[in-house]
């Protein structure tokens, strides 16, 4: 199994917004999520890319996808649950960038 | 039980029925599937229920080992109990003393249906897939469960290849009990995570109710 990023790690989801034109890939990355600080919690294999797989085309090179496990407060500022709460949430490899010198969350 | 209609938004649409019927002949007519393989596909969807879900959770209940195995390794424990899970991998998480799970599709309606069968309608409405990634323990309140504050609440965003299956905590007072007497405590909202499994005298209730 391959994969840039370990168990533990901190991870940054890419703040992107991919352009409708010529085509809105089948994104699988909520907006919520995009920009967040969070942290590896597993990996789960490699997967065909759902974001060309949607158009009917290979999905090739398989994408590592991870779970990763974010504080509820960090994702919401307005978070009315205590600071204990999380979010998990798969994420694919190339929506990933190490976070390890941020401060936050 | 609480029916949840405040919860159902917009999952009824005449125009998308219509349209599913249109393509679905189509397909017919143009040679692509068969009468026979949409009806098998649907008796085969049709004979998926949370029954199956709750055959295994009873077993994790009973079985320390096969709830490691479990955790491990979701579809691999489904089909050890001979239950299919086609495309999609399983991904169990427990419920514990510190921690209570809930899965959500946020971005559409992904759901184990290979273990629970058809998703509820408010599942797939869009106030649950909005409301319960932020604000989830005042929509749980509405379900009728109340997480102390003391515990963790992770919500399981199900946005890729992986499906989930929530392992509630075994009721008090079920010392002794069958893997079957078990399973009937094992509701799909409790697997969703949106609920607590029954208790004892909640099941005596329904089963005195059904008499």
């Amino acid at each position: 199994m391959s994969g840039r990023f370990s168990v533990g790690e901190k991870v940054r989801v890419q703040d992107w917004d991919p352009p409708n034109e010529p085509r809105k890939p089948h994104l699988r990355t909520p907006y919520y999520i995009r920009g967040k600080i969070g942290e590896i919690e597993r990996i789960c294999g490699d997967f065909r890319n759902p974001e060309a797989l949607a158009y009917g085309e290979d999905g090739l090179p398989k994408q590592t996808l991870y779970r990763v496990r974010f504080d509820q407060t960090h994702v919401w500022p307005n978070y009315a649950g205590p600071p204990q709460d999380k979010v998990e949430i798969e994420i694919y490899e190339h929506w990933l960038e190490p976070a390890a010198g941020d401060s936050s969350p | 039980m609480t029916d949840h209609a405040h919860l159902r938004h917009g999952v009824k649409d005449n125009h998308y029925k219509r349209l599913a019927i249109a393509v679905r002949e189509l397909l017919i007519e143009k040679g692509v599937v068969t009468e026979d393989e949409i009806a098998t596909f649907m008796a085969r969807m049709d004979a998926r229920s949370p029954e199956l879900g709750a055959r295994m959770v009873a077993r994790a209940w009973v079985d320390p080992e096969y709830k490691k195995r479990m955790l491990a390794d979701g579809s691999a424990a489904a089909e050890e109990l001979g239950i299919a899970v086609d495309g999609t991998l399983l991904v169990v998480v427990e419920n514990t003393e510190d921690v209570h799970n809930l899965f959500v599709c946020t971005l559409c309606s992904c759901y184990p249906r290979t273990i629970l069968g058809l998703p509820p309608d408010w599942y797939k409405g869009r106030e649950y897939r909005s409301r319960v990634i932020n604000e989830p323990r005042a929509v749980l309140r509405e379900f009728g469960t109340d997480i102390a504050d003391g515990i963790e609440l992770r919500v399981h965003d199900s946005t890729a290849d992986m499906r989930y299956l929530i392992l509630p905590q075994r009721p008090a007072g079920t010392e002794g009990w069958s893997e079957d007497r078990l399973a009937k405590l094992v509701t799909r909202d409790s697997m969703i995570g949106v609920s607590l499994p029954l208790r004892p005298d909640q099941l005596d209730q329904l089963e005195h109710a059904a008499e």
